[in-house]
């Protein structure tokens, strides 16, 4: 996957803490093959009312709120769940970037492996940004910049192995591969010294513990 | 000398393959589980044109979709059936072992792992679910990873990881009677905060914590996400050892001494530092329910409903308002007052052995006013209740004894709670429509639970178990 440095788009406010994962993606959604594509289940409970409409009130829902690719919310944004679908449905629903003053770890992890930046800015600022959505802001991961209208500009943080691997678009998998020996001496000195870490009995014995 | 190090430190120590210049570390897997929702990870290994590089510590378990209901007849919801034949089947491509629908040993994989012996002291463990974090009551270092993240595991039996901070929760002084570890964990969310430990990898210790059993620790650690932690993590003791002893995947003989030599090690130095510390008094801590749509929105139950007017902030004024809004409650009413439509016993967080003697322990010769659900946390828990015959106090309470699974924890197999209901749970997460579209969650113990139940409403089940225990 390409990486990126500089990002331009609508962004939207979205003033709830804790949207947990459960949010972004209900669970009854993950059955789905990813090849159907995720975006229209982003937020679906909230953006839907129990008759299965739209709810105008809600803030993604907003026509200015269309076409955004940048979602500011509030602290512990995609705490819960290690759900990668989440991700999956914001990338899916055209957004490259969240801005939040806090994170849930494991989300913060998914969204960085999917290019998906989760820009950590104070709870001030945070609050600054949601009273001027929505509106266009500019990224730039070199700088650790957020620029928009009317001379706008706020610092943010990112872990810096994240910000090397969005920039220059890394895979995982790849990186490691460098490694294979490495790993693989080690995999062999940690069963010598300690093969008990393999368990050895066979799967189709007794369950009954002994 | 080498320095004074954390039980943590000790276990990262032993598992980095290499350190990068950026501060990131390479880290071998020791257990890795598999369920039917890691098909994501599958399809991208697959896509790789690669396959499993350790299938003898990769570990399947069918847990989310699993049908609780007549099992014989085979699962009805095409699309939950596709998901248990893809684990079946990627088990069978791959060489894992697998613990299935159809064996004895299912059941979720936070409660099969720790039950087979396959969870030990001093281990790293992933899973691409959350509630990993349970497998660090024995000792381990085990946490929850995504999809892209399984399937670098599954190719490579590594992780790259940075490290976490060093967080240390000591509890000290004894739990009251019908006070459980559940309570201990929504005591520290509701203080820290659902991120309130955001970051940090947490060691349990103190009296209350030691004086814990091992299925006590297993809900603790379980619940360590829910406080934003990467893993918690209980050091290894007598208790643990005598859990583990002759279980079917421990070591054994030669291996056991061996093991267990290593393992008198795992523990923090006298002198080590942590990053942050909190001390808690057990004596303190009363039965907790949860009134919102986060973990941190917990109180005792001898408290009465927050009130928006009376916010630190706008902000949290908010989410409070949202909080009941959705929950269907008003700010100021007793706790105690709220009724219940249902109650759900289960879940990796509350479903072992022991939760399930608790809640029969309120529930025996009682009716619940309510119905409910109870799904032992593994099928071998199963058959232990029923031979104890806690199935029958459930069901002659009124109560369904179903079979293992997630089940209305996550709602994914069918099993849910209807939108607009009230639902008092054993589970780990009261989200809105966790349960459910619509469904609302109140987290509590199992005997608080089992309380609810027979009294249709949030209850201290303290005045219940008088005399029973």
């Amino acid at each position: 996957m390409a990486g990126w440095t500089h990002f331009q788009g609508l962004a939207a406010g979205l003033p709830v803490e804790n949207i947990d994962t459960d949010q972004l993606i209900p669970a009854r959604f993950m059955s789905a093959p990813r090849s159907a594509g995720y975006g229209g289940f982003l937020l679906h409970d909230l953006r839907h009312g129990p008759d299965g409409g739209l709810r105008p009130d809600f803030p993604l829902n907003s026509p200015e709120a269309q076409g955004a690719s940048i979602l500011v919310a509030r602290r512990n944004f995609g705490g819960g769940s290690s759900r990668e679908a989440a991700v999956y449905a914001l990338v899916d629903a055209g957004f490259r970037a969240v801005i939040a003053p806090s994170y849930g770890d494991i989300f913060a992890g998914n969204a960085v492996n999917n290019r998906l930046l989760p820009a950590r800015v104070s709870e001030e600022d945070a609050e600054r940004l949601l009273g001027a959505m929505p509106a266009v802001l500019s990224i730039d991961l070199e700088a650790l910049a957020i620029t928009g209208p009317g001379g706008l500009r706020i610092g943010f943080a990112l872990d810096p192995v994240w910000r090397l691997k969005l920039i220059n678009g890394w895979d995982d998998i790849d990186l490691t591969r460098s490694h294979a020996a490495r790993i693989a001496d080690f995999a062999q000195s940690r069963r010598a010294t300690q093969p008990w870490l393999w368990p050895s009995r066979d799967p189709t014995s007794s369950p009954e513990s002994g | 000398m080498s320095a004074p190090t954390t039980l943590f430190d000790k276990i990262w120590n032993e598992h980095e393959i290499h350190r990068g210049d950026d501060g990131s570390s390479l880290l071998w897997v020791d257990r890795h589980f598999v369920h039917e929702g890691s098909h994501h990870a599958f399809g991208k290994i697959a896509e790789r044109g690669q396959g499993v590089a350790e299938p003898g510590l990769t570990f399947g378990v069918a847990d989310h979709y699993v049908p609780t209901r007549a099992r014989q007849v085979g699962i009805a919801d095409p699309a939950v059936a596709r998901m248990v034949d893809t684990l079946d089947r990627n088990a069978a491509t791959h060489g894992f072992r697998l613990f299935g629908l159809d064996d004895p040993r299912q059941g979720i994989v936070h409660v099969v792992g720790p039950e087979q012996g396959l969870t030990l002291p001093g281990l790293l463990v992933t899973c691409g679910d959350s509630h990993t974090s349970t497998h660090g009551a024995f000792g381990a270092f085990a946490f929850g990873i995504g999809a892209t993240e399984v399937a670098h595991v599954l190719a490579t039996q590594t992780i790259w990881q940075k490290k976490p901070r060093r967080m240390r929760i000591i509890i000290d002084g004894a739990l009251g009677v019908g006070v459980a570890a559940k309570d201990l964990a929504l005591n520290w969310i509701a203080k820290l905060g659902a991120d309130g430990a955001r970051g940090c990898a947490i060691e349990y210790a103190g009296s209350a914590v030691r004086a814990l059993s091992m299925e006590g620790r297993m809900t603790l650690c379980n619940l360590s996400i829910e406080g934003g932690a990467r893993c918690g993590m209980v050091a290894p003791d007598e208790t643990t050892l005598s859990y583990l002893e002759g279980r079917p995947f421990a070591p054994s003989g030669e291996h056991w001494e061996q093991a267990v030599a290593r393992w008198s090690g795992l523990v923090s130095d006298p002198d080590a530092g942590f990053d942050r510390e909190v001390v808690l008094h057990a004596d303190e801590i009363a039965p907790i329910v949860t009134w919102g749509t986060s973990p941190e929105d917990a109180l005792p139950i001898t408290a009465s409903l927050p009130d928006p007017e009376r916010a630190g902030s706008e902000a949290q004024a908010t989410r409070i308002r949202d909080a009941l809004a959705y929950m269907g409650l008003q700010p100021g009413r007793p706790l105690e007052s709220i009724a219940v439509d249902q109650v759900f016993i289960g879940s990796c967080t509350n479903a072992r052995i022991e939760d399930l003697r608790a809640a029969a322990a309120v529930l025996a010769g009682r009716k619940a006013r309510v119905p409910g659900l109870v799904s032992p946390g593994s099928s071998l828990v199963k058959i232990q209740a029923e031979q104890e015959g806690l199935d029958r106090i459930f069901v002659e309470a009124g109560l369904e004894w179903v079979a293992s699974g997630c089940s209305m924890c996550v709602g994914m197999n069918g099993d849910i709670v209807a939108p607009g209901k009230r639902c008092a749970s054993t589970t780990n997460r009261n989200f809105r429509g966790r349960q459910g579209p619509g469904s609302r969650t109140h987290l509590m113990s199992p005997s608080m639970v089992a309380a609810a139940a027979v009294t249709g409403h949030l209850t201290d089940a303290r005045a219940l178990l008088a005399g029973r225990l």
